[in-house]
């Protein structure tokens, strides 16, 4: 009764499972990530009870499951869980390990749902985030990511499985890490994410970027980046400039004008509807900065979507001419997403708090 | 007509831990809330010399908070510390257990600054407000205040008692100031006898509470306040902005502002704290990026056009300020706004120096009308 692994797994909502050691920070995860919440507010998260289900609806559709740490699904007299309603759409499943606790029961437990799951679902994705590695050395960090991957092979190979689909991720919702962890994750999802890439790689030849990502914005997470090597340092600058944008969008652009100054704008001596004042109708920023006069842009793709990316330095000069090519390339991305789209988009779903670059 | 160069004395007080040199570092030094952590206790008084904008030198007096040094501030160095302040910065760590003690301490401060310097205004920050329910943080804080506001009235009228030779007249002109100076900060209603300035903040390091407290205690140490509204209002008029903020370039702190009926219906009244904790946090992350100092200027021309909406641009202006222009959509207006913005530099030019006159005010704004 396994899902056919060839299908396209956008058909339903792929789910992400967050699963994990109570108080391992499942919950500050998918606040901090999903819902905006400061990473220092989650000190004060309840415990989570029940499971909880999050339908986010971007540029696909997915959900969130976040399961509470005290229930162990394939081993629970008081509950009985519908295994396939669990994981037969599943798009991955995540593990949160907390690096700053005793972490051997959480390996254990983790171990034995690799091998329920290896039964029936054995094209789940597996990815352990070894978490709230703030505050712990890189030397510290890369010992226990070794000691855990050890842990989980051996028991692994011991019970006859090899290859299993695990992967792993250092994180901390105090910085990037949990983003980018969250972007590694979700990009696996994307059907044809290939494409995707190459047309970034096309639009960085063209115009000399260094590095462009396609962010989602409400959640920073990229879903996809040019073929240049991967750069934390670049992810981190462009994602903190999507959200320099966002917050300039909310305070300035989220209320409404009156009507008299509209009136006004558009009387003498401009004598024209706004709309044809402004000369892209999506949201579109620029920054110089002071280092070798480098410059970073921002283009709005659609409602969910952003481009983002550095610049060769001394390139602003070009705008119009950088401007021109983006434009195609949006175009190009937002076909694709129509096309990938699946069409029930927006029945039902809860959607995020913000509005994004409307 | 303009004032020449003027030194304030800060002083930065509260107990060991609670704080203020955390505050001090991120404001004035580019630190980031989580460096704070690094921070040994400060021994004795660490003195230095900001300097804010061209005419106006902070001389910050953080003042190490472990007992030891506060009995020497109230009896040996009393004078020393307490004579010609301009400004009392006292912090309360509302995490701390003991409030009794907190509060007798603070007292014994007023005492001695009420003894030395009377004109002095006094900004009380309860911090670590993070640390607080975010549900509990309004109630908690009016609680706070009001005991402090209860507290510093006593200590005011103690020393009163025991010098009897101020005029009333006098006392009763400073209420009255005081009480068209701030009708209601945070909504706590002021005390019946504040001869003496006091205005309440709560704050953390962890969000832009602080941008709102600090940015209020350098306001009113601006020399030439007028003249910079004056001018603000002038460009701002001219380019048809619905809002103008002026920072200082290296606290990102809200100088002067200016904003358009228009902008007035802006339902975010944070907003100016907001600019600042937004900038420079961006500018750490383009210093962590580039590599460059963290008080290094990290970025030059920005801009932002939101579809019909609304635009924005920020820039480099004077050679200690940054100026944020929000304004109506519309490529034309975009652009002749950037030129008159441009073109008003000169007018600023004595916001970096003490010697420089001011270029004429409301004349050389109306030549400034949109070109386009
Ligand atoms: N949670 C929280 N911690 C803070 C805040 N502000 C400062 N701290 C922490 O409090 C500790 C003490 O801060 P300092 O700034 O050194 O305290 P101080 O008032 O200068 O102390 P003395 O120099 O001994 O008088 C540091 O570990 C800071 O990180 C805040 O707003 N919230
Ligand atoms: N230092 C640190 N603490 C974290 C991190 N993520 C979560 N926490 C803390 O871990 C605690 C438990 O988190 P919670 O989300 O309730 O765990 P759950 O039971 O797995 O949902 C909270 O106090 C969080 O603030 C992290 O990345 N670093
Ligand atoms: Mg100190």
């Amino acid at each position: 009764k396994a899902p056919d692994p060839t299908a396209p797994q956008t058909k339903g909502k792929p789910r992400l499972l967050l699963m994990g050691q109570r108080r391992s920070g499942k919950s500050s995860i998918s606040s901090v990530v999903f819902h905006k919440l400061p990473p220092s507010e989650t000190l004060f998260l309840e415990s989570t009870a029940r499971i909880q289900k999050d339908s986010l609806s971007s540029f696909m559709e997915f959900q969130v499951w976040d399961f509470p740490g005290q229930i162990d699904i394939f081993d629970n007299p008081n509950f009985t869980f519908d295994m396939d309603a669990i994981f037969g759409e599943i798009g991955a499943l995540i593990w949160v390990i907390d690096a700053q606790d005793d972490y051997l029961e959480a390996v254990a437990r983790l171990n034995s749902t690799i091998l329920h799951l290896h039964r029936s679902y054995p094209h789940i994705n597996i990815e352990v985030f070894i978490h709230k590695v703030d505050g712990l050395s890189d030397d510290y960090r890369l010992d226990i990511q070794r000691d855990v991957t050890i842990h989980i092979q051996d028991e692994l190979s011991d019970q006859g499985v090899e290859n299993a689909p695990v992967n792993f991720h250092l994180t901390s919702i105090y910085n990037h890490s949990i983003f980018e962890a969250f972007s590694k994750v979700i990009q696996k999802l994307i059907p044809r994410l290939g494409q995707l890439e190459a047309m970034l790689t096309n639009l960085c030849r063209t115009c000399r970027f260094e590095k462009a990502y396609l962010f989602d914005v409400n959640t920073k997470i990229y879903i996809a980046t040019d073929s240049t090597p991967e750069d934390m340092a670049s992810y981190e600058i462009c994602s903190d400039y999507v959200d320099v944008i966002i917050d300039f969008t909310e305070v300035y652009g989220s209320w409404p004008r009156s009507e008299q100054w509209r009136d006004k704008l558009q009387g003498e001596p401009w004598a024209q509807p706004l709309d044809e004042q402004v000369a892209c109708e999506w949201a579109e920023s620029g920054m110089v900065l002071a280092d070798a006069r480098r410059p970073i842009m921002l283009r709005e793709v659609d409602r969910f979507l952003a481009l983002v990316a550095i610049m060769k330095e001394g390139s602003y000069d070009k705008m119009p001419q950088i401007n021109m090519n983006v434009d195609v390339v949006v175009k190009g991305l937002t076909e694709f997403f129509e096309i990938t789209k699946p069409k029930d988009v927006g029945g039902g779903a809860q959607g995020l708090a913000s509005p994004g670059l409307v | 007509q303009l004032k020449k160069v003027k030194k304030q004395k800060v002083l930065l007080m509260g107990k060991s831990g609670s704080g203020k040199s955390s505050m001090r570092s991120i404001i004035f030094s580019n630190y980031l809330a989580r460096d704070t952590r690094r921070l040994g206790a400060t021994i004795d008084i660490d003195l230095s010399h900001v300097k804010f904008l061209g005419n106006l030198t902070l001389n910050l007096w953080d003042c190490g908070g472990q007992e030891a040094f506060m009995e020497n501030y109230l009896s040996q160095q009393r004078a020393h510390v307490f004579s010609n302040v301009g400004v009392l910065i006292y912090v309360f760590d509302i995490e701390s257990r003991d409030v009794e003690r907190d509060l007798a301490t603070y007292v014994n401060i007023i005492s001695a600054l009420v003894q030395y310097s009377r004109e002095a205004k006094v900004f009380v920050l309860i911090h670590k407000m993070d640390l607080i329910q975010p549900m509990m943080r309004e109630d908690v804080f009016d609680q706070r205040a009001a005991l402090v506001r209860r507290k510093t009235a006593e200590a005011v009228a103690i020393v009163h008692k025991q010098k009897p030779e101020q005029s009333q007249q006098q006392q009763q002109q400073q209420q009255q100031q005081q009480q068209q100076q701030q009708p209601s900060q945070q909504g706590t209603p002021t005390t019946p006898d504040p001869s003496i300035n006091l205005q309440l903040f709560a704050t953390s390091i962890w969000d832009q509470s602080l941008y709102k407290a600090w940015a209020s205690i350098i306001h009113d140490l601006v020399p030439n306040l007028g003249v910079i509204e004056t001018q603000l209002a002038s460009l701002g008029l001219a380019i048809d902005a619905d809002e103008i903020l002026l920072f200082e370039r290296t606290s990102f702190l809200v100088v002067s502002k200016w904003t358009s009926p228009e902008g007035e219906h802006n339902p975010y009244g944070d907003r100016f704290e907001r600019m600042s904790n937004i900038l420079k946090s961006w500018k750490h992350t383009c210093s962590k990026y580039t590599g460059t100092p963290r008080n290094a200027e990290q970025f030059s021309d920005f801009e932002y056009k939101m579809g019909a909406t609304f635009s924005m641009f920020a820039t480099k202006f004077t050679t200690n300020t940054y100026i944020l222009v929000c304004m109506p959509p519309g490529e034309a207006r975009f652009n002749s706004a950037k030129l008159n913005v441009a073109a008003a530099r000169p007018w600023f030019k004595f916001l970096d120096g003490p010697v420089v006159p001011p270029q004429p005010a409301a004349g050389g704004a109306s030549g400034a009308t949109p070109e386009n």
